[in-house]
């Protein structure tokens, strides 16, 4: 009973608002890419007001003028001005078009560059429904996994390199920067810079199956020096647990169906088919931003990831209460 | 018939026989009750057959768009699940695309371009019919599937690998192939039937210069759909080999390429827009000439606008990928292209204010839609130019400002006109008017609700709502603009409602219409209400482009077809100088048969790869009916070709 007391607690923590980070906004940039994309947007939205009104308003003027029947329907006079009016109207429109051009031309230059000096790489891949992330460096060991939550100094231009594991994802985090998708077959990459400190969300945006919906992650922003600290502590393996239930929940997670898909760097769990666990416990959500990261959602996920995530490939498991309660000691120590 | 300068053949109608029209009769509709219903090969049955269909495929469609309203009104909810959520969507996309927008506004075409060029038929009524059947099997196929809960789910647009073989498990994404097929087979029809038509079957006189503006939408649309078609063919049936005998088309792990897909699918995607928006713009310039009380402002300028459209709407496809890896000089291509396309539409959009401001206005209901079109099409119009930026659309596209651009430009830009042209040809159809007061009601409840429905949308794709998901957290505070956009949709529903009543119950209580209650000047309106089986006892004679109001009651006609046997006029490309008479097929079953039976094969191939070789062999069968000459044609043929040798041995 108790499991499924925990179950019902991990659905009631879906409800409580996360409202730890900023919401995923088109017009609140901290980027420079979103935030000359809102300007321009801004400046669109402006010239199509002016031009719905103006058109619009001349139907309506046009449609509560009735005419009497003296007025003749056809006449040459009224042709040729509205002739006028019209090769006038067109010859307003295009040299707007033109303005609208070369403006957006502008952005998406500003859009497509970025200084290349010391560029930080991450790659990101995608999963059905989740994001793999990798911090990439020259030295091998200083590798790292992580998963759904990408850490980027603030003020620093990051190359974020994009890559399938399986269908077409989007990457997109909206006060960042417009979407890149990411293609089977085709590497590409799309460089962000964060201005101000924050937590940005982001989700997938291109339809990749069941639970697209779900499928989230976080920006987090942080000043350079906070972002070391974070680099030199994921760059650790999981700190071997020291009290005697921690122990047991390690050995459950080995010993269990976690180790057949999840990693825990310096343990003997090394599968990568799901998100590599090693600080899972310094993450702020779990299921790829569907739950905030607690320990009762943390035990719902485990116990029953499908009535939370359908579809999700993790599958139930059917843990004792006790060693539902190590694991989940376990995971709390991997900091 | 010897072809003679024009103006000799403008005489008087003829004292018209009520035997001629008794004979005339007979001979066009041969046979009646359900056999005649099921034989019957007459553009008039098959359009309103097409049309019938169509509504109710636009009814599901709009169900299914309900449930998804109901599913976002709130956040978490769990009312549909994401496997129903994602065939539902699917579905929605699908039915909308290819079993209502595209059917019906062919379908409408069917219906009213033979009337309007003033000719009997269509020029192939037994492949016509094919294509109405074709349809249908369609509609039947996909919608069988889906009650079975084998809808496809990867969306209307089918992106690999979700719809590969790898990830798209099951027959779902089969079904949506085939189904795509089956209405590309139906589509393609209808199209080379109204190229040919147009091109051969104008009455005398009605030159490129005087066609209606309805004909040029139409003859604009079944070009375009003729190279947007082949393109979804191709990729549909590559897809389908990829799913079915593996190859690799699309498996970027054996060489293929994904992109490949989007490429095929949005080449079609693209126009298919325009191929339901172009006939749209021609019913508004219908509608606006006949309650302006003048001839539409620009008549060149209108013409080349369409024609602009449908040419420029092949260079467009692009602005749908552009978050995949296109280079930066294509992209400024596609941007150009997109933002140029807003010039001809606002050319036409001028030119129907000038005729307005020109002419003297009568409110009835369907100007009264066209005025709805003009104000809630601009919107999408305009959102659309902003879409055309890369730097916003990377932003905006697959969130709920694009679902919300799409919904501006396809309710604003088609189904409004759509349902003013209902108003408008409802009495030409069914012989009774609509109501003037349950139109109002539906113009402004469907007003109301659409704006309501989707204006919000466009701040929630700002807010970061991204399409096609099922559900949302809460704390994203999404929920009231969702509440008040599933608010909007209820009012679509009751306006929808107060459509379909006046539909019904115009058929019975509708004040009868008479042969032209509009006093509009095309050629529909110069027969009866509803016309008969053969149209126009006499095949009339157009001398200028306003038609009919340029001679009030009496239209000049031309005489000479045989009343005894389904004929018709063709006329020469350029001038319509009349040819010569041409003797349509009789009503038969070989399209239903053949449909049945290609319908068959096409349901077997999505189960085995045998299902289309040996469903050819099958085919034979209809075709050797359909090939078969009629007897007592052929006697009668063999009976006038002995009498005219007796005739010319007398002599």
């Amino acid at each position: 009973m108790k499991s499924r007391d925990l179950l019902w607690a991990a659905l009631a923590g879906v409800a409580v608002a996360c409202t730890a980070y900023d919401h995923q906004s088109v017009l609140d940039p901290v980027g420079p890419q979103a935030t000359s994309t809102r300007q321009l947007f801004y400046f669109m939205v402006a010239v199509a007001v002016i031009v719905y009104v103006i058109v619009v308003g001349a139907l309506l003027l046009v449609i509560r003028n009735r005419r009497t029947a003296v007025d003749d329907p056809q006449s040459p006079a009224r042709e040729a001005r509205a002739e006028r009016t019209i090769k006038i109207a067109v010859a307003i429109v295009v040299p707007v078009l033109f303005v609208f051009l070369l403006y957006d031309f502008a952005v998406a230059r500003v859009v497509g560059r970025m200084p290349e000096g010391s560029m930080l790489t991450i790659d990101v891949t995608g999963h059905q429904w989740w994001w793999e992330v990798t911090y990439e460096d020259p030295i091998p060991h200083n590798i790292f996994h992580t998963a759904n939550e990408i850490h980027i100094p603030v003020g620093r231009p990051v190359r974020i390199k994009l890559a399938s594991h399986d269908v077409i994802h989007s990457f997109w985090v909206p006060n960042l920067s417009g979407k890149k998708d990411l293609i089977p077959g085709h590497a590409d990459d799309i460089m962000i810079r964060a201005d101000q400190p924050g937590i940005y969300r982001g989700q997938c945006a291109e339809f990749c199956g069941l639970e697209h919906a779900k499928m989230a992650m976080l920006v987090v922003a942080e000043s350079p020096a906070e972002f070391t600290r974070w680099v030199q502590l994921q760059r650790q393996p999981a700190p071997a647990p020291v009290d005697s239930v921690a122990i047991a929940g390690q050995r459950v997670f080995e010993s269990g169906s976690c180790a057949m898909c999840h990693t825990i760097a310096s343990t003997q769990a090394a599968a990568t088919v799901g998100p590599n666990l090693t600080h899972v416990a310094g993450r702020m959500t779990i299921a790829a931003g569907t739950l905030q990261n607690s320990r009762g959602n943390l035990a719902g996920w485990i116990l029953d990831p499908q009535t939370i995530k359908p579809g999700a490939k993790m599958p139930a498991n059917a843990l004792a209460p006790a060693e539902l309660q190590a694991l989940l000691a376990y995971l709390g120590t991997l900091k | 018939m010897t072809a003679r300068p024009l103006g000799e053949e403008i005489t008087l109608p003829p004292a018209i026989d009520e035997a001629d029209r008794a004979r005339l009769h007979a001979t066009w509709e041969p046979v009646t009750g359900i056999m005649g219903w099921l034989k019957s090969v007459n553009h008039k049955s098959v359009g309103k057959r097409y049309i019938c269909t169509a509504l109710v495929f636009f009814l599901l469609g709009g169900l299914e768009a309900a449930a998804m309203r109901a599913q976002l009104a709130r956040p978490e909810n769990t009312l549909i699940g994401p496997d129903l959520y994602n065939q539902i969507f699917t579905m929605h996309g699908s039915t909308m695309m290819f079993l209502f927008a595209v059917p019906i506004m062919t379908a409408i075409g069917i219906y009213l371009v033979p009337l309007m060029i003033g000719t009997r038929n269509v020029a192939f009524p037994r492949l016509n019919a094919l294509g109405y059947w074709m349809y249908l099997c369609g509609g039947i196929f996909l919608y069988t599937f889906f009650f079975l809960n084998t809808g496809p789910d990867a969306g209307w647009f089918n992106y690999v690998p979700l719809s590969g073989p790898q990830y798209g498990m099951g027959k779902r994404v089969d079904v949506w192939a085939q189904m795509v097929t089956f209405t590309e087979i139906s589509a393609l029809v209808a199209a080379l039937e109204m190229v040919v038509t147009i091109f051969k079957m104008r009455a005398p006189g009605m030159t490129w210069g005087r066609l209606p503006l309805l004909v040029w939408a139409q003859l604009v649309t079944a070009v375009m759909v003729m190279f947007a078609m082949s393109s979804v063919a191709t990729a549909s049936i590559m897809l389908g080999a990829d799913r079915l005998i593996a190859t690799q088309f699309f498996n970027p792990a054996e060489g293929g390429d994904v992109l490949l897909w989007q490429h095929l699918f949005w080449f079609f995607g693209h126009p298919e827009v325009y191929i339901i928006f172009i006939p749209a713009l021609g019913m508004v310039s219908q509608i606006v000439t006949t309650f302006s009380r003048r001839p539409v402002f620009g008549y060149p300028a209108m013409v080349a606008a369409l024609v602009a459209t449908g040419t420029v709407g092949f260079g467009l496809w692009v602005h749908h990928m552009f978050s995949t890896s296109v280079h930066q000089l294509g992209q400024s291509y596609f941007t150009a292209a997109s933002a140029m396309i807003s010039i001809p539409t606002g050319v036409q959009i001028f030119c129907w204010i000038a005729t307005l401001w020109l002419g003297r206005p009568v409110w009835r209901t369907p100007l009264l839609f066209v005025v709805g079109f003009l104000v809630v099409f601009m919107i999408g119009g305009l959102s659309g130019v902003m879409l055309a930026s890369v730097p916003f659309d990377v932003q905006a596209t697959d969130t709920y400002f694009v679902v919300a651009h799409l919904h501006y430009v396809l309710l604003g830009g088609a189904i409004l006109p759509l349902i003013g042209a209902f108003y408008y040809w409802y009495p030409k159809v069914t012989g009774r008017m609509m109501s003037e007061r349950l139109g109002r009601w539906n113009f402004w409840l469907l007003f109301v609700g659409v704006n309501v429905t989707f204006f919000p949308m466009h701040i929630l794709g700002l807010k970061g709502m991204t399409r096609r998901i099922y559900t949302y957290p809460e704390y994203m505070g999404w929920g009231t603009l969702n509440l008040i956009a599933t608010i909007g949709a209820v009012i679509i529903v009751a306006g929808m409602a107060v459509f379909a009543v006046n539909l019904f119950v115009s058929l019975k209580r509708g004040a009868i219409a008479g042969p032209n209650p509009w006093d509009a000047d095309t050629l529909e309106w110069a027969t009866s209400s509803p016309p008969p089986p053969y149209n126009f006892v006499n095949i009339p004679v157009v001398t200028s482009r306003e038609g009919t109001w340029a001679y009030g009651e009496e239209i000049p006609v031309m005489t000479g077809l045989k009343t005894d046997r389904p004929e018709t006029l063709i006329t020469t490309t350029m001038t319509t100088e009349p040819l010569y008479r041409h003797e349509l097929p009789a009503p038969t079953l070989a399209p239903l048969g053949m449909a049945i039976v290609i319908g068959g094969m096409l349901t077997a191939g999505i189960f085995t790869p045998w299902g289309l070789p040996m469903g050819s062999l099958v085919v034979i069968v209809p075709f050797y009916f359909w090939g078969w000459p009629d007897k007592r044609q052929h006697e009668r043929n063999l009976r006038e070709e002995r009498e005219r040798r007796g005739e010319a041995e007398a002599a």
